[in-house]
């Protein structure tokens, strides 16, 4: 698949440990514009130091992350001037929080919050903003009236759409996603996934999704990694990887998610 | 000359003085951008103008003519207080004209009569960092003035027009200096900002209890952060001076008794004293004299 | 018609009379000197030298006696003096291992090398007061000297040396080249900063605000596992090498309290297990600033042991930044001043909003 087109993101040789515990070792994947990829595995399996070191947020001890900037093609992001990196992760990237109080600014509204990155890249007719930031709100199935309230006044199923609204206002080509769904009711876990899967294929934006939660892989990604202490043990398409799993760590993820369900 | 027993011209030691001065210089070099100086204890309380004495210390020469002003006015006992110490320590002439001084130390107000060529402001800064209030950590504000990451300050105007339906700042309101760096005027009212835009006098900060030095130079532009369709715009009254009837100076209210009687008059004491000294009044009592 | 306030300096010449009338109390009471508030409130002169930074007991007893006994004050009086004072040079660095003691105590062994030496100290008093003292009376001299007063034994190993013997604190050695410490008096603190910066901010922060953030670690907010493993206050003797000489001079004593604490650590990736320390330093008696800086110090050290800053005795910025009494206490009261200006936009603003709210 892909044959021919570039990757939008090329993860090679990637380690990074904390003191003598390695969290991520020669991590290698590519990421295709548009194509959603899940890492999957649990706590402590090193997939949330992969994000992290991939967004931008950790330098990894070793390896590169290339990622394919729109005038200049693939560079490595640690190689970039902290300016450059700053300036890809709030227009061409988005970073959505398990919990959305950490991405939002709690003082300011809904409209604010949408608005900021549109800001931060130069926009200055508040008119213009506002109705951007409205239209945003609709399209993450949220109330333009309440466009004035603080996020505090939203339920978190809703401040998590506000968290997205918020990374897309830029039309980013890649979303970075920690856990989105895991700190929701279930029931308002599949409303917001149903969202993601809609917004994704609507915008055609590509996304890397950490998650525990196989069923939320299974709906979202295409593709996915599997990892378990700090190694990739299993990769490839999510069908093939959930109903054919090869690895015994995998396969046991698989019949344990079975089993509780 | 007759200065202090036992101090140095000017209070501050030579050699201070010139560290004071580098720090000026690169201050005046890169407009609008805060230099860390190595401010020194100062006989009067930080937060008392620390910041301005110094600068107003390493810059004053035997032949300035000094004027303090807080306020806008030459008599509230912190700019006396000033004046004093100077006077003490220096023995240079101090004046309350504004066109008569080479130096003028402010606290809150720029005067209302337009500085020249030659003259130097220097404003007693208590917080200079603009930021402040949206980033509390001075490692990440400093790095968003190199990046020139200013999108935040844009994000609490925007907030202000949402909640209130215009920009609420009403003093310490934000500005960009020579397009580069976004600067905190210091505490004056807005009312003052186009008087910074291309000021011909030099514009000196100092910030004395947060070690900081910053700087406007001659006929730098000062622009004050808007959006395009709510423009900055300043404070008018509409009442005049009761003194000298001016409608274009910054009035302070006075409350005359307790039965909600009220007027207007100058902030800038000297402004309204020559208003009144060319035969300037009120309009109503304008007319009582005529009638 | 009106006339705007005029007669600031009338005002102020006033105030500098009464306050003058007011210092002195009536006339039939004895005027205080200076030797009597050296001598008599000590503890009060350590305060204001050890966060004053001006090792000068007459001095800080002037400042005690113009400020009226209000310590800030004192201690702002003090550091104005100071600032403008020549530096002739640095001296020698000070070595506690040899102090003249007239005070050791640690909270870790029971017994060691020179024993325990409880000195003059309020811990055992009961607190109740004395209504002896509220008579004048003579020292006490029908009766035997107390014992501390035998010179003590010299040779008192410091308890983290003897930990450290056995390989079980961090050692303590110099930055590669021993680099000068740098001066907060004279170059303004830039973030991090390091150790030497930190405790010399420390040394001059206001002992309440210390006390409070050292207690808050010991509540929870930056656990820290403190241990006294040994404080110490008595004289040492002040070097300084002339250049022309080539050789340390003594030049003084001076008396100092300093506070070792130990601090568990569970080791890192490139350290073992083993203690840590926190240190305090004071001149003077000053125990309880010296025991609530060395709390502090050992939690600011939490990113260079790669632990969490989540507390605010952990926040570099907030405590640095917060500590000064001096540039504390200006900015607080500065909110006397006039800010008529400032107060006459706001309050045409709040017209404005709620005008607008009646439409």
């Amino acid at each position: 698949m892909n044959a021919g087109e570039q990757p939008l993101l090329r993860v090679a040789g990637l380690n990074r440990s904390y003191g003598s515990r390695v969290a991520c070792a020669d991590i290698a994947f590519e990421l295709y514009p548009g194509e959603i990829l899940a890492v999957v595995g649990e706590s402590g399996s090193g997939k949330t130091t992969l994000l992290n070191c991939i967004a931008g947020r950790l330098r990894p001890d070793r390896g590169s992350v290339e990622y394919d900037i729109r005038d200049s093609g693939l560079r490595d992001i640690w190689q970039l001037a902290e300016a450059e990196r700053r300036m890809l992760a709030r227009t061409d990237w988005g970073y959505v929080q398990q919990n959305p109080r950490d991405g939002l600014r709690a003082a300011v509204s809904a409209g604010a919050n949408i608005g900021e990155r549109l800001m931060l890249v130069g926009a200055r007719h508040y008119g213009a903003i506002r109705e951007q930031s409205a239209g945003w709100m609709a399209r993450v199935e949220l109330d333009a009236e309440r466009i004035d309230e603080l996020p505090t006044a939203f339920s978190g199923g809703m401040q998590q759409r506000l968290n997205i609204a918020r990374n897309l206002v830029t039309h980013p080509r890649l979303v970075f996603m920690d856990e989105p769904t895991a700190s929701l009711d279930v029931s308002v876990q599949a409303r917001l996934l149903d969202l993601l899967r809609n917004l994704s294929a609507e915008l055609q934006v590509a996304a890397v999704i950490v998650t525990h939660d196989l069923a939320v892989a299974r709906l979202l990604a295409q593709r996915m990694l599997v990892m378990r202490g700090g190694v990739v043990v299993e990769d490839g398409l999510t069908d093939q990887v959930l109903d054919d799993p090869q690895h015994p760590y995998t396969q046991l993820l698989v019949t344990s998610v079975l089993r509780a369900a | 000359m007759t200065t202090a027993a036992g101090y140095n011209f000017g209070y501050l030691d030579e050699q201070t003085k010139r560290m004071i001065r580098r720090a000026l210089l690169k201050a005046v070099a890169i407009p609008g951008y805060q230099v860390p100086f190595g401010s020194r204890e100062m006989p009067l309380p930080y937060g008392w103008g620390t910041g301005g004495i110094q600068v107003t210390a390493a810059v004053i020469g035997a032949e300035d003519v000094l004027k303090v002003i807080d306020q806008g006015s030459d008599d509230t006992t912190n700019a006396v207080n000033i004046r004093r110490f100077f006077a003490r320590v220096t023995g240079v002439r101090t004046t309350e004209r504004t066109t008569e001084a080479t130096l003028i130390q402010t606290r809150h107000r720029i005067p209302e009569t337009p500085l020249k060529d030659g003259q130097i402001l220097i404003y007693q800064v208590p917080i200079p960092e603009m930021l402040r209030w949206l980033e509390p950590r001075e490692a990440e504000t400093r790095t968003m003035h190199a990046l020139a990451e200013y999108g935040l300050m844009h994000v609490r105007l925007y907030e202000d027009i949402a909640q209130h339906g215009h920009i609420a700042a009403t003093y310490d309101y934000p500005v960009v200096v020579n397009e580069r760096y976004l600067m905190r005027p210091s505490p004056i009212p807005k009312f003052d900002n186009p008087k910074m835009h291309r000021s011909p006098a030099l514009q000196l900060f100092g910030a004395g209890r947060e070690k900081r030095i910053y700087a406007v130079p001659p006929y730098t532009a000062v622009r004050s952060l808007d959006f395009e369709d709510h423009p900055f715009e300043v404070q008018r009254w509409d009442a005049c001076c009761a003194l000298c009837g001016s409608r274009d100076s910054f009035l302070d209210e006075v409350i005359t008794d307790d039965r909600g009687g009220r007027m207007f008059t100058c902030s800038d004491s000297d402004y309204c004293r020559n208003r009144r000294e060319a035969g300037h009044a009120p309009a109503v009592t304008a007319s009582e004299v005529s009638a | 018609m009106y006339v705007a306030v005029k007669g600031g300096e009338q005002a102020i010449e006033q105030s500098w009379r009464l306050l003058d009338e007011t210092r002195r109390g009536t006339n039939s009471v004895p005027e205080l000197t200076l030797q009597q508030i050296e001598q008599q409130l000590g503890l009060a002169v350590d305060r204001v030298m050890t966060e004053g930074s001006l090792y000068d007991r007459e001095l800080a007893a002037l400042a005690i006696k113009q400020a009226q006994g209000d310590l800030p004050e004192a201690i702002f009086l003090l550091r104005a003096y100071r600032t403008t004072l020549p530096r002739f040079g640095a001296t020698q660095a000070i070595d506690t291992a040899h102090m003249t003691l007239k005070r050791r105590i640690s909270a870790t062994f029971k017994d060691l090398p020179g024993g325990q030496v409880l000195g003059a100290t309020y811990d055992y008093t009961q607190r109740l007061l004395d209504f002896e003292l509220a008579r004048p009376r003579r020292r006490k001299t029908d009766r035997a000297p107390a014992e501390t007063s035998a010179p003590l034994n010299t040779a008192m190993p410091r308890v983290t040396d003897l930990l450290g013997d056995e390989g079980l604190i961090e050692s303590e050695t110099p930055l590669p080249g021993d680099p000068e410490p740098r001066d907060l008096t004279r170059e303004p603190i830039s973030f991090p900063a390091d150790r030497a910066t930190r405790l010399q901010n420390l040394a001059r922060g206001d002992e309440g605000f210390l006390l409070a953030l050292g207690y808050s670690t010991q509540r929870g907010y930056a656990n820290s596992h403190p241990f006294a493993a040994e404080i110490r206050h008595g004289m040492l003797a002040v070097e300084i090498e002339p250049e022309e000489l080539g050789f340390a001079i003594a030049i003084g004593e001076i008396d100092v309290t300093e506070c070792q604490m130990v601090n568990q650590f569970h080791g890192s990736a490139t350290e073992p297990p083993q203690f840590t320390r926190g240190y305090g330093l004071t001149f003077g008696n000053c125990e309880r600033k010296a025991m609530a800086m060395a709390l502090v110090d050992r939690s600011l050290r939490a990113d260079e042991l790669g632990e969490t800053a989540a507390s605010p005795a952990q926040m570099q910025e907030f405590v640095l930044y917060h500590s000064d009494s001096v540039e504390a206490s200006g900015f607080v009261q500065h909110l006397k001043l006039p800010h008529y200006v400032d107060f006459q936009s706001e309050l045409e603003l709040v017209r404005k909003l709620r005008r607008e709210r009646a439409q």
